[in-house]
């Protein structure tokens, strides 16, 4: 190390979102995991308070404030760190880096930017510089012109001919970016490009050839390697953040692979990176002609991928390199004896899929291309690629079985989904291949390599040849062995075999296979493809071995703990950071540790968590594999989310020792006919609901309770599964064209109460006793789903009485079902009326909010009362403190093309933030900004819904007024403010043939935030109310649906000034 | 799998393996030994360093890209590192008898049942390459139909003379002459030499060099035992008197250093992948190299006059040398690459610059 560096200041990359997810956890985990080797103090900027790093034990500050220019200095100026690293928190770090190296913060705080330079940076994110850059060592990248402007637009891409892509500079994973086949769709495309960056570059397409990327690595002795590289399933043209990625590649040759290796290696010497980059490249499937695509200069999706696929942890050796190793210096972490300075062999492959959740949303398109829309990843290890593919479909938790296998599929133009992919389309080609395709012709139809498709018509054709056996005794071993090898599940065999009650019968298969010793083998990735003996602990099962590499000790001292999977909306680092904290306890408590989980973007799939990690499925049939080897003490459910609770009964039954709460109980209260009677029993009110099987039905119930209703089909055709509606036509409605009725997919129907308070408690219970417990409430009535709401600890607004209620009926709860570990119940109170929405025996989404919040780990407390071992009773009661925690969404919608951007009871946001102050108004508002929230400037435009929203919003206007804030306003908001007395400018609807409109200011950039709330609970497309959400998402407008938290964000920032938010650390707050 | 008939490798410790022929259907006997490499099967297979081994590949799936055409540029095949394959029999775990690439001509299961080399699919890779790797190379033979060959150790054998040239030829016409001493060397050192302005000169291992003029003196890599090619020793023990630049690459490297009257000995099992991390010894200056070699210099042997030039980061064991006054180095690993990576061709560079610079002086 040439310079002695004392304190560094980290940036996290805040909120998850669409693009930028929990991968930056890991990264930003390890690399302060170096530091902390290093004797280094550390500095972390995230709000994301449910991330690993923003724990105690692993950054020595945490400040959970906004990564922006202003609240970064503020920290700078406090802290006076020696360096800064950029490289670690995404996009969202590297921007803001660049923006205080630009303004000469940096320069002048006297910060020192480690690893990478600045200017490598800008080099690599201003296109046209790239381009120049690469230009200089003769590296060839695609034909393009920056331009400024739609009219050089147009002239650019009549030079280069269509189809051409246009993408946005300076934006997270291609957001602006697209294809355009002629000069319309360019006029369209290029105007929303604009809304995110002053320059766009329109590019020759090179749509059908294939994307190679590799992770590479540098360090000041300018030695490099490559650390892995990666071929994605899906030809150029699809995002690789949205196609099915395999480390290796396979389809290159050795000619090719080297090639674009050393080109790699070229490129980062002569950009002058310091740590790691990755680089994209396009490769002709005809030729060895090649164009590089782009660089990125910081640790990535794919680099927290290529470290999990190799076990080559990028993060932590690039953090080292940023403090002035050379990579000879530093040794393999696997092999603890070789050098880090090597290149991994794998003798395995892995397959990264990614996971939609396109059914959250309204409106959106299902075509995946060169954005976004993919909120989460699997990555699955095999040594066949259709062990690989087989295993991921199924990890991706869709109700996917395999390649094949699944009921209930129907396409009605498969030639259309092939040619236009769609998040469905590796079931397409199943489909194809079942009506006939031959390999050639979708390869003509998808350009996919052809490789990929004969591997999966090996699995079509298995699946063909298996149908023929007509039982499990006459199933021959080798072909049966031949279809693990395969990646076929008990579930798959079974259903194709016997198809008959498959979940039974899926038992007989695995007691018929191990019965003939057709059992998988457990293998270690060990970077060097057991050239040299490793002690790794990263291990993976598959049925391509026949010896395991290591052993087992059946002395039922270890503790399996079940991770959470793929992200998803809905469940994601919160789970991974409750998952840690289990493996945490159970190593402190003496036990040795086994995770099993697959999902490539987080921090317990690092193998130094825990003492085993089984990279592999979370399904009945791979847990119990592992627990047949391991014998554990028994297995933890309760942290990983809903994909563990629901194994619980299964595992029970079949004699797992599942700790914790009886999956006894977790079914009754899961099951909501069971839960629903307890609560009667206990005298606990709820709200009425009954299970409905036809229209005539669910009316008569109306009559009983009113509208409007909660609905909750079984069966949903398009868009979201649940809904309000509030008259009989919107229920047709809903329930003729987006679901289903009937006596096979049962609905249910749930009484729905308007102006609501929403309260949650999150809590751990010792053997049937309340042990700790936390209450919070949501700043927006109830029917904005939990997810998505705006969360206060403590809670501020409700009465004492309330939180006394709250407080019992938690505890009655917790002794009817005899809780032994952490739960989560959400009620609805109006007055003092309480009602109980639900309850889950497992960690909730808040758990580390509240945990950090109040400073008392619920997880490790649930954990040492799951291990039966002695435990503190926390003394701290939520009113002691004296600061106050705010928890606030983080929506994607600018990813999503034309969904409506508006919150119902299902969960659409796709990351939170927690954020602690003093006082309420401070918490939301640091809360808001670190979500991407702006304080407004000059002008507002308001569009406030039903009259009770107006209301509501009347003191809001006041304050904006009297801070001499510009009011615009639709029709009938402007009637109302006049009425009032306030001035506003009149704007016409976005279908009124008028001027001025809403849609031109909002276009023109002239509103600076907007607030337009539904007039209703269902969602209207297409609407004028729809327009003006989505074209403020589209133009990239800070914009608030709900009327409640639109005031409190008004009242945040009317009453606080910038400048006077308090720059506090967590350790501050006490 | 109907389609495939079962095969098995049966290894001199009584390990058994069964699976599946891909390749030609009858038995063999050889050495086994593995590589770690992703990549690159047609380049090791007709890599002359390979006489007489058994090659396991530890990267799975094998076959994806199948064999490319044979296309010649100076009377070599432009994909090839050879005239033909050397190994005498292919184990992997998963075959892919589909391939897919443009560049592809035929299979390579087709490609080895035509050069009668049998290939098993199916086995447990790892766990061979495990057990190679505790108890070091083994011998092994593939059974076919039960009919079982005898035991053979290639290493007893003088490989070198099954792989070299048979009389002189002459490729190229650059400024520089090197003769290049044909152990069994590849294709591309050649055509790096061929690159860089030379007249390529290769003769048989145990050409009387003293009858030829050269610029530069290369030996090339080769199979087996280095104490076995006698002859190539006493040619360098000669070429030692004079001031003419030598190279000399993985068995060369080995030959220089018996010439040297340094010693040699045999690695437990090898190395052979694309990932083996060198550093050039005294700086911090590291390449990834590809290697391919059972053997390697004793570094406490050297004498006086040589120093290691390469060190490997991960044993410590000698990846090259150098004279200490005189244009002479080596090195235990493949600057020519093919496969695996390329990081090392400036050395080539530095050979021709040798050559530059003693002609000037000369």
């Amino acid at each position: 190390m040439t310079e002695k560096i004392n304190k560094v200041l980290i940036l996290g990359s805040g909120a998850l979102k669409i693009g930028e997810a929990g991968e930056f956890d890991y990264s930003g985990s390890q690399a302060l995991k170096a530091l902390r080797e290093e004797g280094v103090k550390t500095v972390l900027i995230n709000p994301n308070i449910a991330t690993v790093q923003t724990s105690s034990d692993v950054a020595d500050e945490i400040y959970f404030l906004p990564v922006t220019p202003h609240f970064v200095e503020k920290v700078i100026q406090k802290e006076q760190p020696d360096g800064i690293l950029l490289a670690f928190g995404g996009q969202t770090a590297l921007n803001c880096g660049v923006a205080l190296y630009e303004s000469g913060i940096l320069e002048k705080y006297n910060v020192k930017v480690l690893g990478t330079p600045v200017q490598a940076i800008m080099d690599t994110e201003d296109r046209e510089l790239f381009a120049g850059k690469l230009r200089e060592i003769d590296v060839k990248t695609p034909k393009s012109f920056a331009v400024t402007t739609i009219t050089d637009a147009q002239k650019a891409a009549e030079k280069l001919g269509f189809p051409i892509i246009v993408r946005a500079a300076y934006t997270l994973g291609g957001q602006g970016s697209g294809f355009c086949n002629n000069p319309d769709q360019l006029q369209i495309l290029a105007a929303n490009a604009f809304s995110y960056s002053k320059q766009i570059l329109v590019e020759e397409s090179l749509k059908g050839w294939k994307e190679v990327e590799y992770e590479v690595v540098r360090d000041k002795y300018d030695n490099c390697i490559t650390v892995c590289n990666m071929e994605n399933f899906d030809p150029l043209g699809i995002h690789t953040g949205e196609s099915i990625v395999v480390a290796p590649s396979q389809t290159l040759t050795n000619s090719e692979y080297h090639k674009l290796r050393k080109l790699s290696i070229r490129i980062i010497r002569h950009i002058g990176i310091i740590g790691e980059c990755n680089v994209q490249y396009a490769l002709d499937p005809y030729s060895e002609d090649y164009r590089v695509i782009e660089v990125n200069a910081r640790l990535s999706r794919s680099s927290a991928l290529a470290s999990k696929a190799t076990g080559y942890p990028l993060a932590f050796v690039a953090a080292k390199l940023a403090l002035g190793y050379g990579l000879h210096e530093l040794k393999n972490s696997i092999t603890k004896t070789t050098s880090a300075f090597f290149e991994p062999a794998l003798d395995y492959i892995v397959c990264k899929i990614p996971r939609w959740d396109l059914n959250k949303f309204s409106g959106v398109s299902r075509m995946i291309d060169s954005s976004m829309k993919s909120v989460g990843e699997v990555m699955a290890i095999g040594r066949t690629f259709e062990e690989a593919i087989q295993k991921g479909i199924r990890m991706i938790g869709q109700g996917m079985h395999g390649f094949v296998g699944n009921h209930n599929l129907e396409f009605e133009d498969i030639e259309k989904e092939l040619v236009e992919p769609t998040d469905m389309r590796i079931l397409v080609i199943e489909k194809a291949f079942e009506k006939g395709y031959s390999v050639d012709q979708v390869h003509e139809l998808t350009k996919i390599d052809r490789w990929f498709l004969v591997k999966l018509r090996n699995i079509f054709n298995l699946k063909n040849t298996l149908e023929k056996v007509p039982s499990l005794e006459k199933l021959e071993d080798d072909l049966l062995l031949q279809a693990k090898v395969a990646g076929f599940s008990d579930f798959q065999l079974a259903r194709i075999i016997l198809n008959g009650n498959v979940s039974e019968e899926m038992q007989l298969v695995r007691e018929h296979r191990k019965k003939r010793g057709i059992v998988p083998s457990v293998k270690q990735i060990d970077t060097l493809a057991a050239e040299y003996p490793a002690q790794t602990n990263y291990l993976y099962l598959t049925y391509s071995g026949k010896q395991h590499d290591v052993e087992f000790f059946n002395d039922r001292q270890s503790v399996v703990v079940l991770g959470s999977g793929a992200y998803r909306i809905g469940s994601s680092v919160e789970f991974d950071w409750c998952s840690v904290n289990a493996l945490k306890t159970v190593n402190e408590q003496g036990y040795r540790s086994i995770m099993i989980n697959y999902n490539p973007e987080t921090v317990s799939t690092d193998y130094d968590m825990c003492d085993r990690l089984y990279f592999d499925e979370l399904s009945y049939e791979r847990v119990m594999d592992i627990h047949d080897l391991e014998q554990p003490k028994g297995v933890i459910v309760s942290v990983g989310g809903q994909i563990p609770n629901n194994l619980a009964m299964r595992l029970h039954n079949s004699d797992v020792k599942v700790l914790g709460t009886s999956p006894v109980a977790i079914d009754n209260a899961e099951n909501r006919h069971k839960f629903s009677m307890l609560l009667d029993d206990l005298d606990i009110d709820q709200p009425r609901w009954r299970e409905l099987t036809s229209l005539e039905g669910i009316k008569e119930f109306v009559v009983e309770v009113g509208y409007p209703v909660l609905v909750r089909p079984s069966y949903v055709l398009s868009g979201a599964a649940m809904n309000v509606v509030s008259n009989s036509e919107e229920l047709e409605h809903f329930l003729t064209l987006a679901a289903r009725v009937s006596k096979q997919y049962p609905v249910v129907v749930s009484e729905f109460i308007e102006q609501a308070k929403e309260i949650e408690i999150d809590a751990v219970a010792k053997h049937g006793e309340l042990f700790s417990y936390a209450i919070s409430e949501h700043v927006e009535f109830a029917g904005v789903h939990s997810g998505d709401a705006t969360i206060v600890f403590p809670p501020q607004k409700i009465y004492f009485e309330t939180v006394r209620r709250i407080k019992k009926i938690a505890k009655q709860l917790a002794e009817a079902l005899e809780i032994s570990g952490p739960f989560n119940m959400q009620f609805l109170a109006k007055d003092n009326d309480i009602k109980v929405i639900e309850c889950n025996l497992r960690a909730s989404r808040s758990m580390p909010f509240v945990s950090k919040v109040l400073k008392s780990n619920l997880i490790d407390q649930a954990t040492r009362i799951m291990l039966d071992m002695p435990v503190e009773k926390p003394h701290k009661s939520i009113f002691d403190l004296d600061y106050i925690g705010c928890k606030a969404p983080q929506f994607s919608f600018s990813r999503l093309k034309k969904a409506d951007p508006v919150l119902g009871v299902d969960m659409s946001s796709t990351g939170e933030v927690g954020c602690i102050g003093d006082n309420y108004y401070e918490a939301i508002l640091k809360a808001m900004l670190s979500v991407g929230y702006t304080i407004p400037k000059n002008n507002i435009l308001l569009s406030t819904g039903p009259m009770r929203s107006k209301v509501e919003m009347i003191n809001s206007c006041r304050m904006l007024v009297e801070r001499g804030y510009n009011l615009f306003a639709t029709h009938g908001t402007h009637e109302f403010l006049k009425l009032n007395g306030f001035d506003s400018i009149d704007l016409a609807w976005p279908d009124e043939d008028k001027k001025p409109n809403v849609l031109d200011h909002i276009a023109g950039g002239q509103i600076d935030l907007v607030i337009n709330i539904p007039k209703n609970l269902t969602s209207h497309e297409l609407s004028n109310d729809y327009t003006i959400r989505r074209s403020a998402v589209d133009y990239n407008i800070p914009l608030l649906t709900n009327a409640r938290l639109a005031s409190a964000f008004i009242y945040a920032f009317c009453k606080i000034d910038l400048e006077e938010i308090p720059i506090k650390s967590w350790r501050e707050y006490k | 799998m109907m389609e495939y008939k079962k095969i098995r490798l049966k290894l001199e410790d009584g390990n058994e393996f069964e699976g599946y022929s891909f390749g030609y259907e009858g038995s063999t006997a050889g050495e086994v030994v593995f590589n770690t490499a992703m990549t690159g099967y047609p380049e090791s297979l007709t890599d002359p360093s390979y006489r007489g081994q058994i090659l396991v590949l530890t990267y799975p799936i094998v076959g994806n890209y199948g064999v490319p055409n044979e296309e010649e540029e100076n009377n070599m095949f432009l994909f090839f590192e050879s005239h033909t394959l050397h190994i005498s029999a292919l184990i992997i775990s998963d075959y892919s008898a589909e391939y897919s690439h443009w560049n592809a001509q035929k299979s390579l299961g087709d490609w080895l049942k035509e050069n009668k080399i049998p290939g098993i699919f199916g086995v447990d890779t790892r766990h061979i390459t495990k057990l190679l790797r505790e108890k070091g190379s083994m011998l092994g033979k593939v059974i076919f139909n039960n009919e079982e060959p005898e035991w053979y150790d290639p290493n007893q054998d003088n490989l070198v003379e099954q792989v070299t040239v048979k009389k002189k030829e002459v490729y190229g016409n650059g400024k520089h002459r090197i003769l290049l001493i044909d152990c069994g060397v590849k294709y591309n050192i050649i055509r790096y030499l061929l690159e860089r302005d030379t007249t390529v000169i290769r003769v048989p291992y145990n050409h009387d060099i003293t009858k030829e003029e050269y610029d530069g003196l290369f030996i090339s890599n080769g199979p087996g035992d280095p104490k076995l090619c006698k002859a190539t020793i006493d040619q360098l023990a000669v070429a030692y008197g004079k001031d003419t630049p030598i190279f000399g690459i993985c068995l060369g490297n080995q030959l220089m250093a018996l010439a040297a009257a340094a010693d040699t000995y045999k690695l437990k099992y090898g190395h052979r992948s694309h990932n083996q991390p060198v550093l050039q010894a005294g700086t911090n200056t590291a390449y990834i190299t590809s290697q391919n070699h059972g053997f390697a210099i004793d570094n406490d042997t050297l004498g006086k006059d040589w120093e290691p030039l390469f060190i490997n980061l991960n044993d410590n064991t000698n990846e090259g040398m150098k004279h200490r006054s005189k244009p002479f180095f080596s090195t235990q690993f493949h600057p020519e690459a093919s496969g695996g990576p390329t990081d090392t061709a400036h050395l080539f560079d530095e050979f021709i610059a040798m050559i530059e610079a003693s002609k000037q002086q000369g």
